[in-house]
């Protein structure tokens, strides 16, 4: 059932993101700014918990996920760390996604050649 | 012609979109990347991990996986076919940063790969550190008051 529910959902988190970007124009920077704030912003008000319960990776995987990995890393540092939580609990629970890119973007540059 | 005007006027110019096609696309390829880290979090679920401490290790495997298929070129033909299937996984992400690495490796390890790696991805981690920091504000000032 998780995984019916993580293909449906993380398949129509990305139509609409498509969506979005054919009917507004919208570069897909834009998208993916506005993918990322957005699940920030649901993840804060609580909203974006129960999805990633019940969708698991089709909820965590798509970049709303990543906005939402980083404001509920900050906020279960709260408690522990105390106003420091603001500037460091966001990067605590998305450094491992971040560092693994940069690490295998340099690597690949080293043994990858650039394509004309 | 301002800004505005010209903008419409490509608009004339430029073939239709094909939004419903590309929606499906998207809809199919990126519900299927989901699926894939959805069968790396049960296997680590399976492996003695617990849903807290196996997300990193599923986001890194995906970048792992992302960074493969960008390197061997295969993840730019399936931009071009998924769109936003492609671009909003974390796959997309990793695609962002390997590809920008390798592409810019002619102007130098610190001038092209260290200074272009986060061309793509800066923007997306600067904003959602941004409203991070926001709302984590909020949060913060409201401890005790909202769980």
């Amino acid at each position: 059932m998780t995984f019916l529910l993580a293909f449906l959902i993380g398949g129509a988190l990305c139509l609409i993101a498509q969506l979005v970007m054919d009917l507004t124009r919208l570069t897909p920077a834009h998208i993916l700014v506005g993918a990322v704030v957005l699940g920030v912003i649901l993840g804060g008000v609580g909203v974006y918990e129960p999805l990633a319960k019940v969708a698991g990776a089709g909820a965590t995987i798509p970049l709303p996920g990543f906005g939402y990995s980083m404001i509920t890393g900050l906020i279960q540092e709260i408690p522990k760390e105390g106003w420091v939580a603001i500037f460091s609990g966001a990067f605590k629970a998305t450094g491992a996604g971040i560092k693994a890119a940069l690490i295998f973007g340099i690597l690949a540059s080293f043994f990858v050649r650039a394509r004309a | 012609m301002d800004k505005a005007e010209y903008q419409k006027r490509a608009r004339q110019v430029e073939p239709p979109r094909p939004v419903a096609r590309n929606a499906l696309f998207a809809f199919l390829v990126g519900g299927a990347i989901c699926l894939i880290g959805q069968g790396v979090q049960t296997a680590l679920l399976a492996l003695g991990y617990s849903t807290e401490t196996a997300k990193a290790p599923t986001a890194v495997f995906m970048v792992f996986l992302g960074a493969v298929f960008t390197a061997t070129g295969l993840y730019d033909q399936l931009t071009k076919f998924a769109g936003m299937g492609a671009s909003l996984p974390i796959t997309g992400f990793a695609n962002a940063v390997v590809a920008p690495a390798i592409e810019f490796k002619n102007e130098g390890a610190v001038m092209g790969t260290g200074a272009r790696i986060f061309q793509v991805a800066g923007p997306v981690i600067a904003f959602g550190l941004l409203s991070a920091f926001v709302v984590g504000v909020v949060r913060f000032a409201l401890q005790g008051v909202w769980p």
